[in-house]
């Protein structure tokens, strides 16, 4: 898992059935102080994120299985959770 | 499994389902002397790790359901497994897990 603020989202018409009614969201992955960390990738959405949202995704297959359509699908990032505080000691938390 | 140590948790209230009940920690990997090396993620907690703790963190799916005892915990695929108290590299004296 790592962490993630939602930049963006994709609207994508011409798709498999397997991702019907999924939001396709714009992820940069970031690190626990909020500083980005690589580049941005498109997750689905099963945790109803929006913009600006600090979010946390699992990537690889497991994230398939989050799609409420059934795991056979051609997915390999999914925002699982918003994140509500990321408590490191010493710094200060972020929300 | 990567040697690991934890630097904070996540709070969630809006998640999957399959992630209620477990804490979320930040962890950073480290190489062997206990230096960062690398970017932080996040790992389930597997073994009631917490602040300051070196853990052995599973970043497998199959192996991570294991740990949880939680078959159908599906989408998980990072967890920490263990908590290290010493390592030892041949050559170098032992180091104690800072706790």
């Amino acid at each position: 898992m790592k962490l993630g603020r939602v930049i963006g989202t994709v609207v994508c018409t011409q798709k498999l059935s397997s991702l019907d009614g999924l939001k396709l969201l714009l992820v940069q992955p970031v690190d626990e102080t909020g500083k980005d960390a690589g580049a941005a990738i498109v997750a689905f959405d099963v945790a109803r994120a929006g913009e600006g949202d600090l979010v946390f995704f699992e990537a690889g297959k497991e994230a398939a299985q989050a799609n409420p359509n059934g795991w056979f699908n051609p997915a390999d990032a999914a925002i699982i959770g918003i994140v509500d505080a990321v408590n490191v000691p010493g710094k200060a938390g972020r929300s | 499994m990567i040697l690991a140590r934890v630097v904070g948790n996540v709070v969630s209230t809006e998640k999957h389902p399959q992630y209620r009940g477990y804490k979320i920690l930040v962890v950073q990997p480290i190489d062997p002397e206990g230096a960062p090396k690398g970017r932080s993620f996040l790992a389930l907690d597997g073994v009631q790790a917490g602040v300051g703790d070196t853990v052995l963190v599973v970043d497998e799916g199959g192996s991570a359901r294991s740990v949880l005892g939680d078959e159908q915990a599906v989408t998980v695929r990072t967890v920490a497994c263990g908590i290290v108290d010493r390592i030892d590299v041949a050559g170098k004296a032992a180091k104690t897990a800072r706790h």
